[in-house]
Order: structure tokens, then C-alpha cells, then sequence
């Protein structure tokens, strides 16, 4: 029975640590200048926490079966513990645990506290049941004001986000269903929800915020690579959670600048 | 005629005896009570009362375990037809896993831990005759109950179940123009664990009003055993925390009802402006994480303490580090309080407490590492036997391990950018709060049940249904965390509409698969059950050899849990393998002339 169980939380261990190492099913290749650092982070963490993973598993695996009852088993060990090698433990554990939170935390820190540098794309996301907005504020680089009398779900653009289209700042400003950003270029992006909360999420570009009803949620990040990428909604959000996906064009400045373009004649 | 005031009076008695060092059995007896009724449906015993929530817990994971299969046949097969059910639809979908989490959550993990195997020994093994408040016992059983119905009723009104999830966020949870079941299904939910937070806030009074004021001579605090410490703590953990979700609770009705706005600001659902303003969605979020993550304790502290009294019994040596454990246990309990922010790292909370609420969550890694060093220890050297309740105590030493080492990479906001909402977190916490807590049950089960039925079950089912449950479970959970480090949103109902989560497919299938054989498997052990219950061999007073008062007095006990007897209590909880002594254990009430403290 010892042996048995001992195979058996060995090859589950074994198993479970072939798929972590062999990367079969990993994050996305990432397109963005935070994916370096939290995927280090993750990296780190999941070698420091397969040490612990494999040194608890495998020895308790040996202990059940080396220390099983036979008729010629040794007497038992009469101990109640070992204060030494517990304040040993708990230091070690501490350290490791603690260590690892501050060093996370820098990538975390700037993408929230620091607010987006001067150049920067703005984009305000507008998540709503169940579809994601886009919406640019146009050559004077002021966002119209929206107003929730205005909303209009069924007729999709400027009226699903109650666009006011009377106030002088809504002329220019852009809504669509579909995200474009120029490469290589901070996106100052605030987040609203109309209805229930929302979260976007595009996981290439290792970026994740809850759109919540009454907040707007100011983040920043920058994308470093051209090419499409999905954005799934993350948080639940009623019937339709599971097709509430969106995409994001990330393109060439020139492409970019083109693309707005486009739209605002479209406007005109 | 209630026994009640007999009881209860005995009970105080038996307490201000104690203190007077003066112990006269009689007056501790009281006589059984006869009619049916009030023997087995309304009855004071906290024996009869542990037994029903024990089976209303066996009857909600049956209730539970269905959802979950029916979830994950309609991930792998969206448009079967299934028999009785008919075609699962997405918003189906969603009202299952809403039901799922809530009916194993409040109705298992924390029902049959506490409520089920608490209630029926917390008593005996600290050597009182019944709970503090009997009728108070009797009370919250039937509030759960009632609770119970409750949720229950929600799959047969119009619109059906919510599907809001079971941490109902407002304003989904809110409005009931949200979506389907947003109706009187969701009204019923909230309603049901209202009544719930009443039904436990009564059972975590009485059980430290026990525990504190009803132990028997000699039984000190430190010669507790670890179940009783761990139960005690569960206690008082519901007792802060269960008080807060029945106020949020309370608000949420009223939103939902009285056009409050506690948790809804101005929205606009499917074009139309609701009446309220000013309310915050993340005020539910911090009220109900605030209940929500002690909860996870209340699920697995009952699961600890029954791992370290078998891991000691199977292995025939004292437990490793005894004031370790209590300390750890309220250290979790305490550290437990504080963590909640960390399930809102996402959620738009102000990212300067997702500092100190992360610090903290990684603080809490200590003490459950603590806990696995000493389980470790306690089999080291020891002479284990591997009768079922041990196999389940190790594997639930081996889940508690698989499922709190994820916890480290969640408790980093920077890696919940990409973790959080996926499936890492379900497999997180399945692994450790799910299956860890249930084979803290079967040990407890296949442990207990031979003293609180009279027969023993089957060793050669059990240690079947143990390796297909062990292997099955990790065959579930595990590849969890793969599915959510590639980006696996939880909570979809279909994995078509998104290029990336298509091709994550074959996990789900893999798990699906695994899922419908450890279901299956789960039929050999409540035949094994009611089959040991009326045809298993008789069993003896001690049948394990063990050490804690249960196995001191008769199997199954009698009313007045020790035939009139007060034990008088000289050992520690875990005296094996005793250099001297007579046997290879002492037990608590030997007298104090054999070997051992």
C-alpha cells in the first residue's frame, strides 16, 4: 500500500511538473513592454514554487512508504517537534514569500500610479452587455461628454456610449468596435462600463482592468509589436460573457494616423 | 414535552463543576428522549443534530457534484440533449456554476465540517454531555435547512437560478433586468444565504460557548485536541465574518427591491436608465471578500485538524509541533482577516492597498507551511498504517500542498494582470478550499463513522474509491492552471467565439473525461457508506487504537454522550508511541501513573 501511494503522488507530481517545464500550454507570446518583466516574474515564481512543489510531494511520497508498519519496523521516534527547525521553516518561508511580493510589485506599481507619459494614444474603452467601445477623441484631443440619457445600445457607435453630439468636443471624436494603436507608443486608456462591470482583457498584451459602472479607471501600457490581438472579456458579465470579444489592431504610427483619418472623413 | 431545559441545565452544571473541582456523575445523566420525532427529526442531541447535517451535506454535494457535470459535459458538448435535463443554454450555463459554487460552499464546506462531524464531536472529545445551547443546536440545523430549500427553490421559478456567479457582483447581482434569473431566482439566492449567516451565526456561538465553558476536568486548552482547536477557531472566524455577509446580503435585497443604492450607481442596462445613483460596486466586493475569504478558513481549518488527528493516529507518534499547529491554525485564523483585497487586485480598488493586502496574503503562506512541515514530520519515523482515513489524510496533505503553492503566484497583483479571472484561480482553489476540505471529509467519514453509526466500512472499497478520487481530482484540477496561464477566462460558457480559446479545447475534453470517472467513482463510496451503516462489521469501542475521548466511551455513545460517567482527563491528545508504557498509545483519560504527559 506504502508503495502504491508512494507511485502514485510521485507520478502525479512528475506529471503535472513535465507540463509547466514543457511550456505545452504557456502565456501568448507577448506584445507589450510589461510582458518582459511579468513573465520573468511568473517564470521566477514557478521554478521557485516547483522546488517546493517537488521537494513536499516527493517526500511525502518517500515518507508514507519508508516509514510504513511492518513487523520489523524500528520503534517509533517519541517527539513532540522541534522548535529549532520550525523557527528555521518559518524563517525560510517568510523570506521567500515576502521577497518575491516586492520584487513584482515595480510593473504593478507604474502602470497605475505613474500617469501616462505626454505623447501618449488616448483610447477610453466603454465595455457594456455585451460588446467593447473604442473611443477617441479626435484632433483636439479632448473627449466629448456622453450622457446616459443618450444611450443606445441597438444603434451601436457614438449612440451606444451616449456621445452628445451637440457639445463642441464631441464633433471630432471617434467611436468604433474595433481598438487600433500605433506600435511602440504609451496608450492612455480609461476604462467605463454602462451596465454591470466589465474586464478587459487582451492577454498578448498582458493587460488586465475591470471596467466598473461609476468609475473611470485610468492605466497605461505600451504595445511592442505589430499584429492583431483578442480581447475577452474577464469578468462575468451576464448571458453573453463567453462572445463578449473584441480586437486589437496594433499598427505602424503611419498606419495609425491613416486608419483615424478614415474615420474622422468618415464623421464628416 | 422538550428535554431541552434537562439538557441545557445539565450542561451549565456540568461547567460550574468543573471549576469546582467537584464531579458527581449523576446529575450528568439525562435520560434519552422517546418518540420519534423528537429522537431523530427535532431533536437537542448534538449527536442526532451532527448526523443531520451531515447528511444534508452528502445530500448537497450530490446536488453540487450533478451541476458540475452537467457544466462540464456542455463545455465539451454544447448542443447535447441531455435525458431530463434537455439542452444546456449559455445562460443555463451560468446559473449552474452560480449554483454549483453556492450549494458547495455554504452547504458542503461548510456545512459538513462544522455543522456535520463539529457538532458531533466537539463535545465527546472534550468530555461534555451536549453543546452549551441545545436548542440553539437544534435551531441553526433547521435554519439551514430551511436555507437549503431555499436555494433549491430558486431552479423552479421564472427565469430560473441566477447567474451572477456565487460571488454575485453588483450591479449584475443588482438588477434584475441584467439577464436571466436576475428575477426572484436571484432573489432567492440571496435570500437563502441570508438565512444561512443566521443559521451559522448560531452555530458559531454555541460551538465557543462549548468549547470555552463545557470541557472536562483536566482537559486545558493545550490538551485539546487539534480537531477541537480547529473547529473553535472555525467558529469564531464565522462568528466575525457571517454577520457581515447577512448585512450585505440585507442591502443587496434591499437594492434589488427597495430601489436603494448601496451598490448601484446611474446605469444603463440594455438602453434603458435604471433609478438609481451614487451606489459603488466595489463596496459588495470588499463586504462580501470580507465574509468570502475567512470563509475559505472555515472550509479547510475543520480539514487541518482532521488531518493532523489522523496523521498521528495512522502513524503512531504524537503530532509534530502540537503549539505550532494551534499557533499556525490562529494565525491563519487571525492573518485570514485581513487578506480579502487580494481577490481585487483587478477590480479598480485603489492600487496602493494592493500593496499591503498582498504582503499579508503572502504572510498567510507561512503558518500553512508550517502546518505541512510538522504533517510531514508527524509521519516521519512513525509506524503508518494505511487504513482509509489515513490515505485521505495524506492525500489531503498532497492537495493542501498542490493548491497553496498557486496561491504565491495569485498573491502578486502584477501576475494577477494575467492570472486573474482564468482558470489558474479555479484550479487554485478547487484543489486546496474544494478537494483538499472534501478529503478532510472522507477522512473524517471513513475515520468517524464506525463510532457514530456502530459499524465499520468496507477497507478495501474505501481504499478503491481513495486512489480513483486522488488520481481523478488531479486529472480535473491540475491542468486548470495550464488553461489559465494561457489566458482560459473562467466562467465562459463556450470556448467558440475566441480564436485563443479554441485551440485550449483539448484540456477541457481531458478534464471533462476526467471529470465523468472520478463522478463515477464517488458511487462506491455512498454505497460503501449506507451499506456499512446497516450491514458493515460491528465495530469495537476503539477500532483505531486511538487516543481522544470518543473512543473512551461505548460505540456509538450513548445520549448523554459518557453513560454518566465524567471523564477526568491526564494526557495530551497524542500520546503514542510512549516510551514505557503498557501499548503503543496513552489515552486521555488513563490515569496518570502510566508513561506519558
Amino acid at each position: 500500500m506504502g508503495l502504491a501511494l508512494m507511485a502514485l503522488i510521485w507520478l502525479i507530481t512528475l506529471a503535472s511538473t513535465y507540463f509547466f517545464v514543457a511550456k505545452t500550454w504557456w502565456l501568448p507570446v507577448g506584445a507589450a513592454e510589461a510582458a518582459h518583466f511579468i513573465d520573468g516574474q511568473l517564470a521566477l515564481t514557478f521554478v521557485l514554487m516547483g522546488i517546493v512543489f517537488l521537494a513536499a510531494q516527493l517526500s511525502l511520497g518517500y515518507i508514507v512508504w519508508k516509514y510504513r508498519q511492518t513487523p520489523s519496523s524500528p520503534p517509533v521516534l517519541y517527539s513532540h517537534g522541534n522548535t529549532k527547525l520550525e523557527i528555521v521553516w518559518t524563517v525560510l518561508t517568510t523570506v521567500l514569500f515576502i521577497g518575491l511580493n516586492l520584487m513584482g510589485s515595480r510593473v504593478w506599481a507604474s502602470q497605475r500610479f505613474d500617469s501616462a507619459g505626454p505623447g501618449a494614444v488616448q483610447v477610453e474603452v466603454t465595455g457594456m452587455q455585451f460588446a467593447w467601445y473604442f473611443r477617441y477623441p479626435g484632433p483636439d484631443g479632448k473627449y466629448g461628454a456622453t450622457s446616459p440619457k443618450l444611450m443606445d445600445p441597438s444603434a451601436g457607435g457614438e449612440a451606444a456610449v451616449g456621445l452628445n453630439t451637440s457639445d463642441p468636443a464631441a464633433k471630432d471624436d471617434v467611436v468604433t468596435g474595433t481598438m487600433y494603436l500605433p506600435v511602440d507608443r504609451e496608450v492612455d486608456v480609461s476604462l467605463r462600463a454602462v451596465d454591470v462591470i466589465h474586464s478587459f482583457f487582451v492577454p498578448s498584451l498582458r493587460f488586465k482592468q475591470d471596467a466598473v459602472p461609476g468609475l473611470n479607471i485610468h492605466m497605461h501600457f505600451k504595445p511592442t509589436a505589430i499584429g492583431e490581438y483578442e480581447i475577452a472579456c474577464a469578468e462575468l458579465c451576464g448571458l453573453g460573457h463567453y462572445k463578449m470579444h473584441g480586437m486589437v489592431h496594433v499598427v505602424s504610427q503611419p498606419d495609425f494616423d491613416q486608419w483615424l483619418a478614415a474615420r474622422e472623413a468618415e464623421k464628416q | 414535552m422538550w428535554s431541552a431545559s434537562r439538557i441545557s441545565t445539565s450542561g451549565w452544571r456540568h461547567g460550574r463543576r468543573k471549576n469546582n473541582n467537584m464531579a458527581t456523575a449523576a446529575t450528568v445523566h439525562s435520560h434519552a428522549p422517546q418518540g420519534f420525532i423528537r429522537k431523530y427529526i427535532f431533536s437537542l442531541d448534538h449527536k442526532v443534530i451532527g448526523i443531520q447535517y451531515f447528511f444534508l451535506a452528502l445530500t448537497a454535494v450530490w446536488v453540487g457534484m450533478f451541476l458540475s457535470l452537467l457544466m462540464r459535459i456542455h463545455l465539451v458538448w454544447p448542443n447535447a440533449v441531455l435525458p431530463l435535463v434537455g439542452e444546456i443554454k449559455p445562460e443555463n450555463y451560468l446559473s449552474l456554476l452560480t449554483m454549483h459554487g453556492t450549494i458547495m460552499v455554504f452547504f458542503v464546506l461548510t456545512t459538513a465540517p462544522q455543522g456535520g462531524f463539529g457538532n458531533y464531536f466537539l463535545p465527546i472529545q472534550i468530555g461534555a454531555p451536549d453543546m452549551a445551547f441545545p436548542v440553539l443546536n437544534m435551531l441553526s440545523f433547521w435554519t439551514t435547512f430551511v436555507a437549503f430549500v431555499t436555494i433549491i427553490a430558486a431552479f423552479f421559478v421564472s427565469g430560473g437560478a441566477p447567474l451572477h456567479g456565487w460571488t454575485g457582483y453588483a450591479p449584475l447581482s443588482a438588477l434584475p433586468s441584467a439577464g436571466p434569473g436576475e428575477g426572484l431566482g436571484a432573489d432567492l439566492w440571496i435570500t437563502s444565504i441570508a438565512i444561512f449567516c443566521v443559521a451559522s451565526l448560531m452555530g458559531a456561538l454555541n460551538f465557543i460557548t462549548t468549547t470555552l465553558d463545557l470541557r472536562a476536568k483536566g482537559m486545558t486548552l493545550m490538551r485539546m485536541p487539534l480537531t477541537v482547536w480547529s473547529w473553535f477557531i472555525t467558529a469564531i472566524l464565522g462568528l466575525l465574518a457571517f454577520g457581515v455577509l447577512l448585512s450585505a446580503g440585507i442591502l443587496l435585497l434591499m437594492d434589488r427591491n427597495l430601489g436603494t443604492s448601496f451598490y448601484v450607481p446611474l446605469v444603463v442596462v440594455n438602453g434603458v436608465q435604471l433609478g438609481h445613483k451614487g451606489g459603488s460596486p466595489l463596496l459588495w466586493q470588499h463586504l462580501f471578500w470580507f465574509f468570502g475569504h475567512p470563509e475559505v478558513y472555515i472550509a479547510i481549518l475543520p480539514g487541518m485538524g482532521v488531518a493532523s488527528q489522523v496523521l498521528s493516529t495512522f502513524s503512531r507518534k504524537p503530532i509534530f509541533g502540537y503549539k505550532a499547529m494551534v499557533y499556525a491554525m490562529l494565525a491563519i485564523g487571525f492573518l485570514g482577516f485581513m487578506v480579502w483585497g487580494h481577490h481585487m487586485f483587478m477590480s479598480g480598488m485603489s492600487p496602493y492597498s494592493a500593496f499591503a493586502f498582498s504582503i499579508l496574503t503572502m504572510c498567510i503562506g507561512v503558518p500553512s507551511a508550517i502546518k505541512t512541515f510538522n504533517w510531514l514530520g508527524t509521519m516521519w519515523r512513525g509506524h503508518i498504517r494505511f487504513q482509509t482515513p489515513m490515505l485521505y489524510a495524506i492525500g489531503f496533505v498532497s492537495l493542501f500542498v498542490s493548491g497553496g503553492l498557486s496561491g504565491p503566484f495569485l498573491a502578486q497583483p502584477v501576475l494577477d494582470i494575467q492570472l486573474h479571472d482564468t482558470y489558474f484561480v479555479v484550479g487554485h482553489f478547487h484543489l486546496i478550499m474544494g478537494v483538499a476540505a472534501i478529503f478532510g471529509m472522507f477522512a473524517a467519514t471513513y475515520y468517524w463513522v464506525p463510532k457514530m453509526f456502530g459499524r465499520m466500512m468496507n477497507e478495501t472499497w474505501g481504499r478503491v474509491h481513495f486512489f480513483i478520487t486522488l488520481a481523478g481530482t488531479y486529472a480535473i484540477f491540475m491542468p486548470m492552471h495550464y488553461l489559465g496561464i494561457a489566458g482560459g477566462t473562467r466562467r465562459y460558457s463556450q470556448y467558440t467565439e475566441v480564436a485563443y480559446l479554441q485551440k485550449l479545447m483539448p484540456i477541457h475534453q481531458f478534464m471533462t473525461y476526467a471529470a465523468i470517472i472520478t463522478i463515477a467513482a464517488q458511487f462506491i463510496f455512498v454505497i460503501n457508506l449506507f451499506w456499512s451503516i446497516f450491514k458493515g462489521p460491528k465495530a469495537s469501542d476503539n477500532p483505531w487504537e486511538a487516543t481522544t475521548l470518543e473512543w473512551t466511551t461505548t460505540t456509538p455513545p450513548p445520549h448523554d454522550n459518557f453513560g454518566g460517567v465524567t471523564p477526568v482527563v491526564h494526557h495530551g491528545p497524542y500520546e503514542y508511541g510512549v516510551p514505557g508504557a503498557a501499548r503503543d498509545y496513552v489515552m486521555q483519560t488513563d490515569p496518570q501513573t502510566s508513561a506519558g504527559h
